[in-house]
């Protein structure tokens, strides 16, 4: 159990700068999800953190301890890879002893701890197997064993989740999460996926390019996006992004309203804003309206699955309540 | 899944496969046979005609004192060069492993060495430790050690395995790497992150995941040692002193042509061509199972 904090950090590879200046606070047993696309430096800034990777320049602080220049065994930590890096010559309970082992622990102290773990996780009638003998569920298990028995300060996740099927993904989401309250260990999870991203996170980081665009409680994060690029990235299907011009608001040059697809609603006449239904698709609970606006824009209206679809083709108006619509600069930040 | 390529008639394969067929018969089976056979005999002093011994030649061998010298010798000149090409191949592996992920430059610059043909690389080491001219001789000599391989046996021994071993690094070198570079990264890291250290790390985690790797060259270096180091021993040493880097191979030449005992000479090729087909069998069933952990 322990803060970590991430002060101005910089990375670069070479010439290519990857990460250019992060700031974190991360709270002694809260769960961040760092989220982003393909690319952005999510696990860089992870394995910087885990000491894998060296910090360019910045300061990063585990405990209160700067360990920019700490070995990774000496930051007490844990991760879990993506391919979840199992040891493929040793058999599960190896697997999960070999921390334990090379600190020196007695015998009798790792066979209950990799018990207890094994009980906790549902592996124990795995413990002979290889992982090559194994399912990838299970083996997502294992490796989240092996991070816990050795009861780190801070548990690191790279996408954990992301070789598991979809209904797998549900099941371990909820488990890693209730695993990480009850042993009240400091988290940080890296996941190019939102909705794994809003179920888990205390607060999460939507980083984008190497910074971190926005810091904050998921909800608040999907209310109050700080950019245009968090606006379009948290929430699916994204924000709507309409310029203001043809909104006929008074704001300077290249600025965008943003307004969530829940937010709109489809009138038969609007002096606002009008444009012309493309397509509906229907999901049941909710339809999903796309609409072309003047300007060849689309637009997506979330309605009720029982709300009259209007028909392909015909002209409809789009209104909305005045609170929940964002303004962005051209720059893309929030104004 | 194999790809296999389908004929019609038997005679196009037949035709494609026969070069290499007539090269296998006319230098493998033909003075296979022949030795098998000669074996057998022992043949008069000016080779006019053969007398059938049976297993005599065997017999007579295998109570042979420098026979069983011969055997001795080639274990520790087959081991002290495995060991050594091996060792020093795998410690350049590592230290290149660290440096080269991703930039095959490294890589390509140290795969040259393995280009140097081995005679060329024996004629190097010999002129090197030449007792009269050479560098390294005379710089030891400045040091005041006299270097003299054609006397000391201990010398001789240790400058043909340092001329064998060496013409064998870059290619051990090759297939460490290669093994190093397939162990999955993460798996390295994860152990560091369990609180490996490096040394730790190398003994539970890198040497077990390359055991397929180590073991195949252990059999290929073996056998290398044990057949291909003729020329080395040949311009180095030519087996003496007094024997002493007289190995297996190296008899069969020394007591056949030099020697003209045609009936022990084909009798050691025997017991070679029997030991080699041991090494053959150990691997191909090693290769079978490969995933081996
Ligand atoms: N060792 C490296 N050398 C050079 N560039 C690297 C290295 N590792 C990562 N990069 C670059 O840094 C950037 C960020 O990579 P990173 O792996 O952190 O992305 P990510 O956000 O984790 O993406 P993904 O969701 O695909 O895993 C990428 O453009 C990548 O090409
Ligand atoms: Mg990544």
């Amino acid at each position: 159990m322990a803060t970590v904090t991430l002060e101005n950090i910089c990375k670069s590879f070479g010439k290519t700068d990857v990460i250019h200046g992060v700031d974190i606070d991360i709270a002694d047993g809260e769960f961040i999800v760092i989220v982003g696309p393909s690319g952005c430096g999510k696990s860089t800034l992870l394995r910087m953190i885990a000491g894998l990777e060296t910090v360019t320049s910045g300061e990063v602080r585990i405990g209160g301890r700067r360990v920019n220049d700490v070995e990774p065994m000496d930051r007490d930590i844990a991760m879990v890879f993506q391919n979840y890096a199992l040891y493929p010559h040793m058999n599960v309970f190896d697997n999960m002893a070999y921390g334990l082992k090379i600190a020196g622990k007695p015998r009798a102290e790792i066979a209950e701890r990799v018990a207890g773990a094994a009980r906790l996780l549902q592996l124990e009638p795995y413990l002979d197997r290889k992982p090559r003998e194994l399912s990838g569920g299970q083996r997502q298990r294992v490796a989240m064993g092996r991070a816990i028995v050795r009861k780190p300060a801070v548990f690191l996740f790279d996408e954990p989740l992301s070789n598991l099927d979809a209904k797998l993904r549900v099941q371990m989401r909820l488990e890693i999460r209730q695993l990480q309250r009850d042993l009240g260990v400091t988290a940080v999870y890296v996941t190019h996926d939102q909705v794994e991203a809003m179920t888990l996170a205390d607060r999460m980081v939507v980083m984008h390019a190497g910074r971190a665009d926005q810091i904050g409680p998921p909800l608040e994060v999907y209310e109050n996006p700080a950019t245009t690029f968090v606006a379009g990235f948290i929430g699916s299907p994204p924000m709507n992004f309409v310029p203001v011009g043809l909104v006929g608001l008074g704001a300077p040059e290249g600025t965008v309203l943003g307004i969530r697809p829940e937010h709109v609603e489809l009138v038969s006449g609007s002096d606002r804003l009008h444009g012309t239904v493309v397509y509906a698709e229907a999901l049941g609970a909710e339809t999903l309206v796309h609409v072309r606006l003047a300007d060849g824009t689309l637009a997506t209206v979330r309605q009720d699955g029982t709300a009259p679809t209007p028909p392909e083709g015909s002209d409809v108006g789009l209104i909305w309540a005045e609170a929940h619509q964002k303004l962005f600069g051209a720059d893309g930040t929030r104004l | 899944m194999e790809k296999r390529v389908s004929f019609k008639g038997v005679l196009l394969p037949l035709l494609l496969v026969l070069p290499q067929l007539v090269v296998t018969a006319v230098f493998f089976f033909y003075p296979a046979g022949q030795a098998i056979w000669q074996s057998l005999f022992i043949p008069d002093p000016f080779g006019l005609s053969m007398q059938w011994v049976g297993l005599g030649n065997f017999d007579y061998l295998l109570s042979n004192r420098y026979y069983r010298a011969s055997f001795a010798t080639t274990a520790v000149f087959s081991i002290l060069v495995t060991s050594v090409s091996m060792g020093v191949a795998l410690f350049l592996a590592v230290l290149a492993d660290r440096l080269i992920r991703g930039s095959g430059v490294y890589r390509t610059l140290l795969i040259w060495p393995y280009a140097v043909a081995p005679a060329v690389a024996g004629v190097l080491w010999m002129f090197m430790f030449n007792t009269r001219v050479g560098v390294v001789t005379w710089y030891l000599g400045l040091l005041g050690y006299d270097w003299n391989h054609v006397l000391n046996e201990g010398e001789a021994m240790g400058l043909v395995v340092a001329a064998s071993a060496w013409g064998r690094i870059s290619y051990n070198f090759l297939f460490f790497l290669a093994g190093l570079q397939a162990i999955p990264r993460s798996v390295i890291e994860a152990a560091a992150i369990d609180g490996a250290r490096f040394w730790t790390r190398f003994r539970t985690m890198v040497f077990p995941l390359l055991s397929p790797t180590t073991f195949f060259l252990l059999v290929v270096n073996i056998v290398y040692a044990f057949f291909e180091t003729f020329g080395v021993i040949h311009t180095i040493t030519s087996g003496g002193p007094q024997q002493a880097t007289t190995i297996l191979v190296y008899k069969v030449y020394a007591d056949g042509f030099v020697g003209q005992d045609l009936g022990s000479s084909s009798a050691q090729s025997v017991i070679l061509l029997v030991l080699v087909s041991l090494l053959t069998v150990v691997q191909f069933r090693f290769i079978e199972r490969r995933v081996h952990y």
